[in-house]
């Protein structure tokens, strides 16, 4: 048996099936009988935090690592702006210019240049923040206006969380929506995904390329019916036959939009609610170390 | 011709409902354009035919040839992102983790390394239910979503619209406040925002529109589910007679919106109520500010 | 004076595009001669990323005494064109290049 915490990954295919509710409630319920740290991951629209007034007890910078032109040591050869794929690096006449949103940090056009004129530098790219409510620690990290590239934060990010909590049983992740880039990096490494929808023809479009993007990574997941009695029966079935677990049925009630629309946590208003929880929760520590399947 | 852009910042506001809606209003004279590619689900409401369909590439992949490595490791030692490793004693690049920046085969001195163009996903034109035409797309999984193909699916509806001279663009706008939404907004000559009553609703659309008006675009919203909290709902109508938003309509919770949407029906086609006037007169009003707008120029 | 234009074709009516950085041509004229010349920008329209340095690139290159555009460059390419001496308008969009070269001359585009 390992000691690193279960990583326990929620993540959807569209935005707005109730990712966020999920994972917030989640923590908050694990929260009442032992210390738990939730990410959110969703680093360009970090919402998570708005369910939460904590204390901050720690913060710090996210950097990335971009060149910064040495004027003196450059022979303008021309070749950082040549290497550089993502048009990061130009060279006006007698001018190198570095525009630090469009570096990948790849290094090339640093390690390349013959005369060493564009040293790698820090740069930062927005704001880690820890806070902490009694059992909960909330981590989360917010891109500064104007950055594009939310891989790197989203890998720092978990990386802070896995350092500073090693020691709990459980990280929760809320991750960002769709099947690009950033959901791959936040759910690279969670010993288990769940993917949340709504029993409508959208939700089940979606849910079909959640499930398809984490069964390119190979990951266990369970799908949670957020809405449960709108719509039809076609998310069900469709999970019947792909063989993929319904973890929970949370269901459709106009009191549970009115309790998310102000900020309330819902479980605390509504015992049902409460219950799934508890089934979901139990279910993702099993799976998480490969007691099911 | 005139192009308005529908956004919402945050998922499940209604959105794309709204969006299908005005396209089935606007009839045979609207382009449909479906810009939020990362969870393209306007085709479900627009029975498309999907006419046409063609492959889609974004960015750069490496692939080595194990014929010519001679396994000297030096592309390894390059890469920041971890995406070379031997597997079975071959050199190989996980495409997940490329980020396509081509360090690899600059330093490489068998050439065994090459740059292909990356399949990031597939694009349509479709004959839809309204009689006129939708551009659409999908993301491939993992892919990057840099706008370029957001970009793509809107020059080619500007395109198709111009040459087939129809009025009017619709575009189903990229969630988000990033790159994608940037490419979705540019050019736009009026802005609808949805939105719902909520912590995170007023928050994201606060943050949306902060991008609107860097865009110098003309904005409507119309607040969807607008009576689940009341207070929100104030809240926002106070934010957008700040910004001088036209509050174009409240639209009330109604579980119709997923009735009509099993039935592959847009709300204006299901419901025959309340939502369906209210819908229709947003749609002449925001048809209205369009026109007007030209006059001022 | 040499007058660049992001344009979608190569001739005067052709229409101009709002785009700049993955603009499809970019269209030269020169006073003097009163020549008009072409570059196909198509291989920067396929770019991923960074489309817009990429583009003030090549027209720094070309060295154009003035830029006349649709949107507006964005933030990274308007500070690459700012290290160039030229005067940038935009706002000439729905218009063909002809059509906004009469606008420049009348003064009616918005300089950036």
């Amino acid at each position: 048996m390992t000691n690193s915490p279960a990583r326990i990954a929620i993540a959807s295919g569209k935005g707005g099936t109730g990712k966020t509710t999920l994972a917030t409630n989640l923590a908050a319920y694990i929260a009442e009988q032992e210390e738990v740290v939730l990410v959110d991951l969703d680093v360009e629209e970090p919402n998570s935090g708005l369910f939460f007034k904590g204390d901050l007890i720690h913060e710090e910078s996210n950097f990335k690592m971009i060149p910064q032109w040495d004027e003196p040591k450059c022979t303008f050869c021309g070749l950082c702006q040549k290497v550089c794929n993502f048009h990061a690096v130009l060279q006006l006449g007698p001018t190198i210019l570095v525009f630090p949103e469009l570096c990948h940090s790849c290094y090339a056009c640093s390690e390349l240049c013959p005369t060493d004129a564009l040293p790698m530098i820090s740069k930062r790219t927005g704001k880690l923040s820890d806070f902490r409510i009694n059992n909960l620690h909330f981590v989360e990290s917010r891109l500064d206006v104007g950055e594009e590239q939310a891989v790197p934060t989203i890998s720092k990010t978990k990386q802070y969380s896995n350092e500073n909590y090693a020691h709990l049983r459980i990280e929760i992740y809320d991750c960002p929506p769709g099947t690009s880039c950033p959901v791959i990096e936040a759910t690279k490494n969670a010993d288990f995904v769940i993917l949340i929808t709504e029993p409508t023809p959208f939700g089940l479009h979606d849910l079909t390329l959640a499930i398809e993007t984490m069964r390119t990574l190979k990951k266990p997941m369970g799908v949670v019916v957020n809405r449960y009695g709108i719509g039809n029966d076609a998310v069900i079935d469709y999970c019947q036959k792909e063989n993929i677990t319904i973890l929970a049925k949370i269901p459709n009630s106009r009191r549970i939009a009115e309790l998310y629309s102000s900020g309330k946590l819902i479980y605390q208003e509504i015992p049902e609610v409460k219950e799934l929880l508890s089934n979901i929760l139990d279910y993702c520590l099993k799976a998480s170390k490969g007691d099911i399947e | 011709m005139k192009e308005i852009v529908i956004i919402s910042g945050k998922g499940g506001t209604g959105k794309t409902s709204i969006t299908a809606s005005f396209a089935v209003l606007g009839g045979n004279n609207a382009v449909v354009a479906d810009c939020d590619v990362d969870a393209a689900d306007m085709h479900l409401l627009m029975q498309p035919d999907f006419d046409f369909s063609e492959d889609f590439y974004s960015g750069e992949l490496a692939t080595i040839d194990a014929n010519n490595c001679i396994r000297c490791n030096k592309c390894a030692k390059v890469c920041r992102f971890g995406a070379i490793s031997i597997r079975s004693m071959q050199y190989v690049i996980d495409p997940l983790s490329c980020e396509g920046c081509g360090y690899c085969a600059r330093v490489c001195p068998t050439e065994a390394i090459t740059n292909k163009n990356r399949l990031a996903g597939k694009w349509y034109i479709s004959n839809i239910k309204t009689g006129s035409i939708m551009v659409h797309a999908r993301l491939g999984i993992g892919a990057d979503n840099s706008g370029k193909l957001v970009a793509k699916v809107k020059n080619e509806a500007r395109d198709i619209a111009f040459e087939e001279r129809k009025d009017i663009i619709l575009v189903d706008g990229s969630p988000g406040v990033g790159c994608p939404v940037v490419s979705s907004l540019s050019g736009a000559n009026f802005v609808v925002l949805v939105t719902e009553p909520s912590v995170s609703g007023l928050h994201d659309l606060k943050r949306v529109y902060e991008l609107v008006k860097k865009f110098k675009i003309k904005a409507g919203c119309i607040i969807n589910k607008s009576d689940v909290n009341p207070k929100k709902r104030d809240e926002i109508v106070g934010f957008l007679a700040e910004e001088n938003i036209v509050h174009l309509a409240d639209l009330p919770y109604d579980e119709n919106f997923t009735s009509a949407m099993t039935q592959g029906q847009t709300i204006v086609e299901y419901d025959q109520n309340s939502i369906k006037t209210l819908l229709t007169s947003s749609w002449e009003r925001i048809k209205q500010l369009v026109i007007n707008q030209n006059h001022n120029r | 004076m040499k007058i660049a234009f992001t344009a979608k074709g190569t001739v005067w009516d052709s229409m101009m595009d709002p785009r700049f950085g993955r603009t499809m041509f970019i269209v030269l004229y020169d006073d003097e001669s009163r020549t008009l010349t072409s570059f196909d920008n198509g291989v920067v329209e396929n770019e991923a990323h960074g489309a817009g340095t990429a583009t003030a690139q090549k027209i720094f290159e070309l060295s154009p005494d003035v830029l006349i555009t649709g949107n507006g460059p964005g933030s990274h390419a308007v500070q690459a064109l700012k290290q160039m001496n030229m005067r940038i308008f935009a706002e000439a969009h729905d218009m063909t290049i002809k059509q906004a070269f009469e606008k420049y001359k009348k003064g009616e585009l918005k300089e950036i």
